[in-house]
């Protein structure tokens, strides 16, 4: 094994410093290292979107990110959507709209959603189903999850 | 104080759902007990082998490697399973499917874990595979368990060879019926293997205390499963282990029975720390259940006129190495091989036969889809050749209420007539079907076809035990234990309504407390579609006993009988026709900790009590595993667009009624239909296990599709026909199963109406359809 290299990340606004190994991914580093469990495994291949997060904005694969290329990166995980106790606009319409079930995939489909709606305000359902379609869910068949948007984009431009 | 405004029939989102939109919802991998050290695992690279030998030493001189084990470690009683006990927590002896735990180890982390595990040494003589029911029933087939015939089982089973069961429920006279029938038809369908894909990897942490006590946190679908499991498993007695359940994510009955929770506990009991193991989506999908493939010989007569006379069914079920549930799914398709119709004589023969795949076990329908496959499609082909509307035919046919339906039962109620109704009319049915590209004369040079199909479904709810408490603390609020799992159906948010209403107090005014064998009253599990129901009816009957109770204690407050006292809204205790007089739960409570009664209590079991019981004087019913159930129906039409250059199938919209007795919370419901109708989707259309020479051929999300937002439909309508159930809790019924069942046979019907083929197979992928259609004369 060869000596770990340190980065330095900014979850949720706060930085943090880590020693990881080459191999090691943004998805080890923020649920193994760091505890951030909100962000899930859930096939480590990066099909299932489960592990999403914003990288500097941009939504990426946890499980697909090396750690080591995402030194100085701004990370936002699920943990850092709401203002303390108050959810944000799409976390509040996923829980209005019955979108929840298990709420595995939640997560990474919350994170998708947020950023999708921040590129795309006002989008149309067939956009929502494209925009969400690196999200797998086994529960809800996404009525409610495109419901979800749909009500979160309403709020949002009111 | 609060308002009471009726909790039964609101539709409110999960009541965790705060927890699971922050990403504070704890499921098993999150947690990070002190100290916990990390388990891997291999397993087995052959389909069949004995195993000769292990060489554990160079793992063991890793350091970090704090214990492992293998078959050598395990007693030879103690093997587990649901029906056959054959199982025991990782691979003794033999292995008999590529994926199989054989050896595993903990490591002070996952790393040294993975490669410390790769260094265990097992010496293998390779065996003949048995890789379909066919082989396994074939003269010398290689024997998968020999001792077989020495297992336990929980019921009489006719264990013979590689043949675990083979059940028959059959009612009149097969064999003389089809003279009077005018129209039989007669085929095999056959289906696949489905992967649950619940979205959280099976995953589990053990821990054991100074005095012996195993503690097992896992993702699972019953702690007294996990509890049973592992107590068979490890032959320990169930008082010295601890099962709980943090939150799950999704199971659909693939973590009914365990999964690595032995293997974890065995782990923390050699090296005395807590060992946590969470598989790979790889590991997962190849060593813990899927969906039987089966198939299913189907010959049906009827009379011109379209009234049903006679269905002969042979089913043969894949059941994989371990027999799981397989004797019960084997049971219920057999069960409703005959669809919710009256069919005066019916043959229904089920069997299951052990191969070298992973084990098939329960999976939302439970043999269900598998029938409704072949029987709904069955059901058109009657349609089209006596020019019968389909839902026409199936009205005609439908279950009727005070009519023996089989073996002496006579449902009470019926709705499935007002489910067929209902989809006909939302769907616009009838205007669709007279106006279908190939009603409309066909081969009229458009490549996209449309289509629109029916299938009917009876499933059953409410088998099993369930038990309930309900606590009230000094303040007059109240806690719920139930130790039922939800694994994010929303039966913790449905089963807390169920209490407010009987309490009549608000859903925040009452604490649902997380399942764990040490603190819950027994449930049985999550599955069978029966937590509403059952449980649900143990919370019935525990709170009316804490109601009796509040009266008791109320009248020695107010200084009244306890008979002149009734419930009021809002967590009150009242005087009958004075509507002043009242006294608080809180002061009640209080008075009971502090003066007089002690803590207020209810607790209530139940066992299913109804009278819609198989007879078995009046059918022949061989090594059946259920007798009894609440019955429930629904109507599924689903329509469609067939692409005849691609073969692709795409499903537009569907209509899904279902006769659910009472929606205790219409938009959980309205989530287990649309859910359920997908997952449906997925196995009709895309999602098919794969084995290329005894291995699992595709096991990843790359390989294996599951339905995405841009495979879904464009709108899921759900019905729910209320017609309070007698006896449920509030007239509720169970909604979990059915919403899958009639999917595929839906789009199979649609299909065939849009393009005039009918395919026989599962799942209809675009090579399937461009093969039918190329062959279609």
């Amino acid at each position: 094994m060869s000596d770990p290299l340190p980065i330095t990340l900014t979850i949720n606004g706060e930085t943090k410093q880590a020693f990881v190994q080459p191999w090691h991914t943004l998805l080890h580093v923020l649920r193994d290292v760091f505890h951030f469990t909100g962000t899930k495994r859930g096939c480590n291949q990066g099909v299932c979107g489960a592990c999403s997060v914003l990288a500097d904005g941009e939504v990426v694969r946890g499980c697909l990110s090396l750690a080591v290329n995402c030194a100085g990166q701004d990370i936002q995980t699920i943990e850092g959507l709401a203002d303390g106790d108050e959810l944000s606009p799409v976390q509040q319409a996923f829980l209005d709209t019955g979108a929840v079930q298990c709420g595995f995939c939640m997560p990474g489909m919350i994170i998708a959603s947020t950023a999708f709606l921040a590129e795309n305000p006002a989008p149309t359902e067939t956009e929502i189903r494209e925009g969400l379609s690196g999200n797998l869910c086994r529960c809800s068949g996404y009525v409610k999850v495109i419901a979800a948007v749909q009500t979160a984009a309403e709020r949002m431009s009111s | 104080m609060n308002v009471y405004v009726g909790a039964v029939g609101a539709r409110i989102p999960r009541l965790e759902t705060r927890e699971k939109v922050t990403g504070q919802a704890r499921y098993s991998d999150d947690m990070f007990p002190q100290d916990v050290i990390h388990a891997a695992m291999i397993t087995s690279p052959y389909p069949h082998a004995r195993i000769l030998s292990y060489d554990v030493s160079q793992a063991l001189a890793v350091p970090g490697v704090r214990a492992v084990i293998t078959g050598d470690d395990l007693e030879l009683p103690n093997r587990g399973g649901p029906f056959v006990k054959d199982e025991h927590a990782i691979a003794k002896d033999k292995v008999r499917y590529v994926g199989e735990p054989v050896a595993a180890l903990a490591a002070d982390d996952l790393e040294t874990a993975r490669r410390a595990v790769m260094l265990i040494d097992v010496t293998y003589e390779e065996l003949a595979a048995v890789m379909s029911p066919e082989e396994g029933l074939a003269d010398g087939a290689p024997i998968l368990h020999e001792d077989l015939n020495d297992y336990a089982t929980s019921i009489d089973l006719p264990l013979k060879g590689n043949l675990l069961q083979e059940c028959e429920i059959s009612s009149g006279d097969v064999d003389s019926a089809w003279d009077q029938c005018d129209l039989i038809v007669e085929g095999e369908f056959e289906t696949q293997g489905q992967y649950h894909a619940y979205m959280e990897p099976c995953s589990a942490i053990a821990e054991v205390d100074a005095n012996g006590k195993i503690t097992v946190w896992s993702s699972n679908q019953s702690v007294f499963r996990d509890q049973a499991n592992l107590s068979e498993r490890l032959g320990i007695p169930m008082s010295r282990i601890r099962a709980i359940s943090p939150r799950v994510g999704g199971a659909f009955g693939g973590k009914i029975e365990i999964t690595v929770q032995a293997i974890v506990a065995l782990l923390a009991m050699k090296a005395k720390k807590p060992v946590k193991m969470t598989l790979t989506r790889e590991q997962d999908m190849e060593m813990i259940r899927a969906r039987h493939p089966s198939k299913v010989r189907m010959k049906t007569g009827v009379t011109k006129d379209g009234m049903l006379i006679a269905r002969d069914t042979v089913i043969v079920m894949d059941a994989g190495a371990y027999a799981c549930d397989s004797p019960g799914v084997v049971g219920v398709a057999t069960w409703f091989a005959r669809g919710p119709y009256h069919i005066p004589h019916v043959r229904s023969i089920g069997r299951g036969v052990y191969t070298n795949k992973l084990r098939f076990g329960a999976f939302r329908g439970f043999g269900g889809p598998q029938v409704a496959w072949a029987g709904e499609q069955q059901l058109d082909e009657i349609a089209e050749k006596l020019g019968i509307d389909p839902i026409q035919l199936r009205i005609n046919n439908a279950v009727q209420a005070d009519r023996e339906w089989v073996a002496g039962i006579e449902l009470k109620k019926s709705d499935l007539v007002t489910c067929l109704e209902k989809v006909r009319s939302e769907s616009g049915w009838d205007e669709k079907r007279a106006n279908s590209d190939r009603g409309n004369g066909g081969g009229n040079g458009a490549k996209r076809k449309r289509g629109i199909g029916i299938a009917c479904v009876p499933h059953i709810s409410g088998v099993l035990a369930s038990s309930a408490i309900v606590r009230v603390l000094e303040d007059g609020t109240v806690v719920l234990s139930t130790g039922a799992v939800d694994n994010g159906q929303g039966s913790d948010t449905a089963l807390v309504q169920i209490c407010a209403e009987a309490l009549g107090i608000g859903v925040e005014q009452i604490s649902f407390t997380q399942p764990d064998t040490d603190a819950s009253p027994y449930n049985w599990g999550t599955s069978a579609s029966r937590v509403t129901y059952t449980t649900g009816r143990a919370i019935v009957g525990a709170a009316d006993e804490v109601v009796t109770t509040l009266k008791k204690y109320a009248g020695e407050i107010m200084e009244c009988a306890a008979e002149d006292l009734e419930l009021r809204p809002g967590g009150f205790i009242g005087l009958k026709g004075v509507p002043d007089a009242v006294v608080p739960f809180a002061g009640i409570s209080g008075y009971c900790h502090w003066v007089s009664g002690g803590p207020i209590i209810g607790a209530h079991s139940v066992q299913y009590d109804g009278d819609d019981i198989l007879d078995p004087t009046k059918a022949i019913i061989k090594h059946f595993p259920f007798r009894f159930g609440v019955y429930t129906f629904a109507a599924q039409a689903v329509e469609v667009e067939i692409d005849e250059d691609t073969g692709r199938i795409e499903a537009l919209e569907v209509w899904s009624a279902h006769d659910i007795g009472k929606a205790i919370n219409p938009m959980a419901v309205e989530g287990q239909v649309e859910g359920g109708v997908v997952q449906g989707l997925g196995y009709a259309l895309y999602e098919e296990l794969e084995w290329d020479s005894g291995r699992l051929a595709n096991p990843s999300f790359m390989d294996y599709k599951i339905p995405g937002t841009m495979d879904s439909p464009q709108a899921i309508h759900t019905y729910m026909i209320e017609n309070p159930h007698e006896g449920g809790p509030f007239g509720a019924k169970g909604i979990g199963e059915p919403p899958i069942v009639g999917i595929a046979a839906a789009i199979g019907n649609a299909v065939c109406q849009a393009t005039g083929v009918r395919l026989a197979r599962l799942p209809m992928t675009p090579e399937r359809v461009l093969t039918a259609l190329s062959e279609r004369s």
